[in-house]
């Protein structure tokens, strides 16, 4: 029963990818006010592993849902376009390109230090997840496209990963 | 009871009765035990009026363990069979250790955890938490007049995998039934969010003798919800003492000094830096190698500067960990200190300038975290008031397993709210094969030698298929403890593999089942006695929980599946009476399978009211806005 709710209608939300996420926050908390297992502490075994099954599915969609990437990656899922990034490697020359130059950048700022540097290009790379995003909004809400979204999905991957990257390079810059 | 508490809260089969249970802040350099009285958290004192409990244990050789006060004061004379910090060493090999924090003890050769070889024979960090632990259990059973129905024990938010199994064991081992692990800054938050009403963004900064934690919560509305986390298992108090003993060698020309004198060194470290919390200079005594004595003085100016890296590091994790909440300091509402450690001037200062207000410390930093832990144990006993708080909190550690080249896959990342489960495929990489090794590790570190290894397990019968033909699901589960739990199944037979998560330093279950074992007096009828109190108090709740279901969603039943459950409870009533565990057992497995599909029904329609009653708030919400722009 768990299993088979998705995770927009386990909060009573529409199935798009635009999402209300005020509505999402309150959703979130009214349902884990009621499966949270501190609410099951002393209840029955069976009562109290149905709880942590709810809570958890909740948190997963919840985190599923609040992450746009993940978001999109789960309605593309749904409509039949699986992201599978592993086994869909294949992308854009341009895009491996910029790719690279991005690594390059990164490289260089670890090797000088430049916390500066690291800022404009984490903002560079923010606002092509920007814009990456509305085309993914436009693909599934309004062209009704899980395919192309699917293949913007597979470029917010790398994003996502480079940020942390530059995440890391400032943690380091921050103890240094 | 639960099923109960979903529809009507307050309600539990018998309401009057208070269940005695207490929040156990189990410290590196002292613990305490608290619980709920009259409606307010209170830590409860010793026979000499005290609440700290130093977490010092001496083992005599007659068996005998000593923990506390005395012991802490006499670690000088017997250093080797005196064990301090022990906190430090949970869930920990002797690799894992700075050489220096085992130097005092006689330490036995085993790779995968630091066993100590004392008067009363080799003890594990594990048993001397649990002889800790027993002291604070005894002491609160004196006080309430009776047994208590479990403990919410403390652990840093930093603790990992083998750390928290490790404490949990620890208190099994003392005789404490675990309500919960919550985290030490959560609880900080929890007793010092419902003392002051407090909404907004709070930071917690949690110094305690030997960890520093981090916590960023939002309070809303009795829910308690952790943003991100970060800290250091390795960073405390004891790092700050130290300091002054560096400054204490090195102006006695850096004499030899053996284990005694060394314990001595060090006691005269520490209450020369608590001194230096109201004091400008602190003149000290110290016995030396030849007999003499050595004193000087230290000024706060001098303490602070050899300090200032120290303070530095748990700087940097503060502004990293409002960078991962996504907070600016403007937005914080207050930063709450927690821990001894805050006491320091030198905190105080650093934190004010960081944060730009002045930090909140009208709560004792040495309590807060016990008087937290006491509430939420009040909550999770069933005693009123229960479903006013909700504690959402978080991993602060990345899970996941190995991949091609030694890399690491995250699967459930840090910051992730627990309870918390997680799938991620995987496939074989060549052709024919028919298992996958799976290597559980935490950290945040790419390459897997950088991260701390968990647990392995081999998923064996995948049918021979190509590479990359085969699916492996691998699922992470981390329950409301923080604990976890990985199975792994192949998606195109079924093939399934699990494993409850152990690190294999830590102890087995066999280990603990046999010191349990050896801890009963009277083992063979005091086990017969406790299991069958188990068995009943579980055929009780369940026979609760199902009247009450029974009373308000009957309309989810059929007739059939009525008069099946009424049989089930009838049997079950009687089986109770019987005394014959194996019968209570049956029966109570029976009424669980004939109420399964009724309990998950239940849960479902409380869910569906509750976001219904949030439709009904919205759209009252929005009325009242589109009154406000009319007028």
């Amino acid at each position: 029963m768990i299993e088979s709710t998705s995770y927009f209608a386990l909060f009573g939300l529409p199935e798009t990818f635009a999402i209300d996420l005020p509505r999402l926050e309150q959703a979130r908390l009214a349902v884990q006010a009621q499966v949270h297992p501190d609410r099951f502490a002393g209840a029955s075994e069976r009562d109290k592993r149905l709880a942590m099954q709810w809570a958890a599915q909740a948190n997963a969609a919840y985190l599923t849902l609040k992450h746009p990437v993940r978001r999109a990656a789960y309605l593309c899922e749904r409509r039949g376009a699986a992201v599978d990034a592993e086994r869909n490697t294949a992308m854009p020359a341009e895009f491996l390109q910029q790719q690279m130059q991005w690594r390059e950048s990164l490289d260089d700022i670890r090797a000088q230090g430049d916390s500066a540097a690291l800022q404009a290009l984490r903002a560079q790379v923010l606002e092509q997840r920007q814009s990456r995003l509305a085309a993914v909004e436009q693909a599934l809400d309004v062209a009704h496209a899980p395919e192309r979204a699917a293949q913007e999905v597979r470029a917010l991957l790398f994003l996502d990963r480079f940020i942390e990257e530059l995440d890391r390079a400032q943690d380091a810059l921050m103890s240094r | 009871m639960a099923l109960l508490q979903i529809s009507e809260p307050g309600q539990s089969p018998d309401p009057h009765q208070h269940r005695r249970a207490v929040g156990i802040d189990l410290g590196t350099t002292h613990s305490l035990v608290a619980t709920v009285r009259n409606g307010a958290p209170v830590c409860l004192p010793d026979a000499s009026g005290q609440v700290l409990l130093p977490s010092v244990v001496r083992y005599h050789a007659d068996g005998r363990a000593e923990v506390g006060w005395q012991a802490r004061d006499d670690q000088a004379i017997d250093p080797a069979n005196t064990i301090v910090s022990v906190k430090r060493f949970m869930g920990r090999s002797p690799a894992d250790l700075p050489p220096e924090a085992l130097a005092h003890y006689h330490v036995a050769d085993d790779p995968r955890m630091v066993r100590l070889r004392t008067a009363a024979g080799e003890i594990t960090p594990v048993q001397v938490s649990a002889d800790i632990l027993r002291v604070l259990r005894w002491r609160a059973e004196d006080t309430l007049g009776g047994e208590l129905v479990g403990a919410v024990i403390t652990v840093p938010a930093y603790f990992d995998e083998g750390q928290r199994q490790a404490t949990k064991d620890a208190a099994q081992l003392a005789g404490l039934h675990v309500l919960r692990l919550i985290n030490e800054p959560t609880a900080a938050a929890l007793a010092y969010g419902l003392d002051h009403a407090a909404e907004g963004l709070y930071v917690v900064y949690d110094l305690g003798g030997g960890t520093f934690d981090l916590s960023v919560l939002r309070l809303t509305k009795g829910v308690f919800e952790v943003v991100a986390t970060r800290g250091d298992t390795a960073l405390g108090g004891d790092d700050f003492d130290r300091c002054i003993l560096d400054l204490m060698l090195q102006r006695a020309g850096q004499p030899q000094l053996d284990s005694t004198l060394q314990r001595q060194w060090r006691m005269a470290a520490r209450q020369t830096k608590e001194a230096l919390s109201s004091e400008e200079s602190v003149s000290y005594v110290v016995p030396l190698p030849d007999g003499g004595q050595a004193s000087a003085e230290v000024t706060r100016a001098e303490f602070e500067a050899v300090a200032a890296p120290l303070v530095q590091r748990t700087l940097t994790l503060l502004r990293q960990a409002l960078r991962d909440a996504q907070v600016e300091p403007a937005q914080v509402q207050g930063v709450v200190l927690v821990g001894g450690a805050t006491r320091m001037p030198m905190i105080r200062a650093a934190v004010r300038q960081d944060m730009g207000r002045e930090p909140l410390t009208d709560l004792d930093p040495d309590q807060v975290v016990a008087l937290g832990a006491a509430i939420q144990a009040n909550a999770l006993a069933g005693n009123a008031g229960a479903d006013d708080v909700l504690l959402l909190d978080v991993i602060a550690l990345s899970l996941g397993i190995e991949t091609m080249g030694g890399l690491v896959e995250h699967i459930l990342p840090r910051n992730s709210t627990i309870p918390q489960a997680r799938s991620q495929d995987f496939t074989t990489f060549r052709d024919g094969q028919t298992a996958m090794a799976i290597h559980v590790v935490q950290g945040e570190r790419e390459l897997v030698d950088d991260c701390r290894s968990l647990a392995r397990f081999e998923l064996r019968g995948i049918p021979p298929m190509a590479a990359g033909a085969a699916r492996v699901r691998v699922t992470f589960a981390v329950d409301a403890d923080g604990l976890l739990e990985v199975s792994a199944q192949e998606l195109t037979t079924g093939v399934r593999a699990q494993v409850q998560v152990k690190p294999s330093y830590g102890l087995d279950d066999a280990q603990i089942a046999q010191m349990l074992q050896d801890s009963f007096t009277h083992a063979e009828e005091d086990r017969h006695a406790r299991m069958l109190q188990e068995a009943r108090v579980e055929a009780q709740a369940l026979l609760a929980a199902t009247r009450s279901a029974m009373q308000f969603d009957r309309d989810l039943l059929s007739p059939q599946e009525d008069a099946q459950i009424h049989d089930a409870m009838a049997a079950l009533a009687q089986a109770e009476q019987s005394g014959d565990i194996a019968r209570i057992r049956d029966a109570t497995a029976a009424l669980t399978r004939q109420t399964d599909a009724f309990a998950a029904r239940r849960m479902n329609r409380s869910i569906q009211r509750a976001l219904a009653g949030q439709a009904v708030d919205r759209l009252a919400e929005l009325a009242s806005a589109q009154q406000k722009r009319a007028s």
